[in-house]
């Protein structure tokens, strides 16, 4: 992946929006994290394949860490801490933040054909 | 002498960071090792440093990674095709099932897979119990011995000593060698494991600390 490119990613967005999209939306802190730090907690979610539908997108930012938000008729799809994207096999919106180890922490990701599953 | 051992655990790297040592020493003797990994790693957080995989990619990279790695350690690969982090969420008797399968077909004299609830991740946990489950399936006179593998924090005081305890020194550059053919994960898990990681120190060297021993509960049915 390569540092996000606003433009770039807001075009990608526009692409999809106002069609049937599946989504990949995923946060980890990873299995470990309550193992290796006692003070810390174990959180994720995560979903893949939602079939979603949304009429609006933006992705906000400061230059370093990005926000992407998707609007749908009924309700919400954003991410927080976005860092990196790529166009995957020439039609796939993959987008991630990593830390500074290379360990991704977020993911959104929107495909007019599902995700292998 | 093991006529045949089965290593089951649900990640690539997990062979090569937990018994690495071991099944080399097997190895050696001419015993034949057949590790079953349960899932391919799809869900990992790390993408190598710097990052070299995605999300997307990552599936076919630690494939690849795996193939590598039980190459180097010279054991029969089988790949049980379940996805990361969902094990624990699946029928574990339907996975029982599916791991007395092999066993019935191998027939093997020792297996060795995580202890449940004392192996951090709720894959190790889950993997770990089926295969509890599976080998109890087993008739008594048949079954395998079991080496469960603990290391959550409180593993030492609530099961006591392991009773196995493999010193693996002399197959130590076979495992450092297994663990960096898992490219993508190595640098992260070995940093992760040190508590206070000291960043200037060689990798290898942080890996050698760590990896002395090899540890197992005999499980008692």
């Amino acid at each position: 992946m390569k540092p996000i490119e606003v433009e770039k990613v807001q075009q990608m967005l526009d692409i999809f929006k106002d069609k049937e999209v599946y989504v990949h939306l995923e946060t980890t802190n990873g299995a470990y994290a309550s193992h290796v730090n006692n003070a810390a907690y174990n959180v994720g979610a995560f979903i893949r394949n939602a079939k979603v539908f949304y009429n609006q997108a933006k992705i906000v930012g400061d230059g370093k860490s990005y926000r992407v938000g998707l609007k749908m008729e009924m309700g919400w799809i954003y991410a927080e801490g976005l860092t990196d994207w790529v166009i995957h096999e020439n039609e796939q919106l993959l987008m991630a933040g990593h830390d500074r180890e290379g360990r991704l922490m977020v993911s959104l990701e929107i495909s007019e054909k599902p995700f292998r599953y | 002498m093991e006529s045949h051992v089965v290593v089951i655990f649900p990640h690539p790297d997990d062979e090569s960071f937990g018994a690495a040592g071991t099944i080399a020493k097997f190895r050696a003797q001419g015993v034949p090792v057949t590790y079953l990994c349960g899932t391919l790693g799809e869900m990992g957080r790390n993408m190598g440093n710097p990052t070299f995989a995605n999300r997307e990619t990552l599936q076919a990279v630690r494939k690849k990674e795996l193939i590598n790695a039980c190459n180097i350690l010279d054991v029969k690969l089988e790949m049980l095709g379940y996805r990361d982090k969902t094990i624990e969420f699946e029928d574990r008797m339907q996975v029982a099932n599916h791991l007395k399968e092999y066993l019935d077909r191998i027939k093997p004299s020792l297996v060795i897979t995580h202890y449940p609830e004392y192996a951090v991740h709720p894959d190790h946990n889950a993997l770990g119990a089926a295969t509890i489950e599976a080998v109890r399936l087993i008739e008594p006179d048949e079954r395998p011995v079991v080496w469960a593998q603990g290391f959550s924090r409180n593993t030492l005081e609530d099961l006591g000593n392991p009773d196995i305890v493999n010193d693996i020194s002399d197959f130590y550059d076979k495992k450092v060698e297994a663990i960096f053919a898992h490219a993508s994960q190595a640098q992260g898990v070995i940093r992760q494991q040190q508590n206070n990681p000291d960043e200037q120190m060689d990798i290898k060297e942080l890996a050698k600390k760590n990896l002395s021993d090899e540890v197992f509960y005999t499980w008692e049915f």
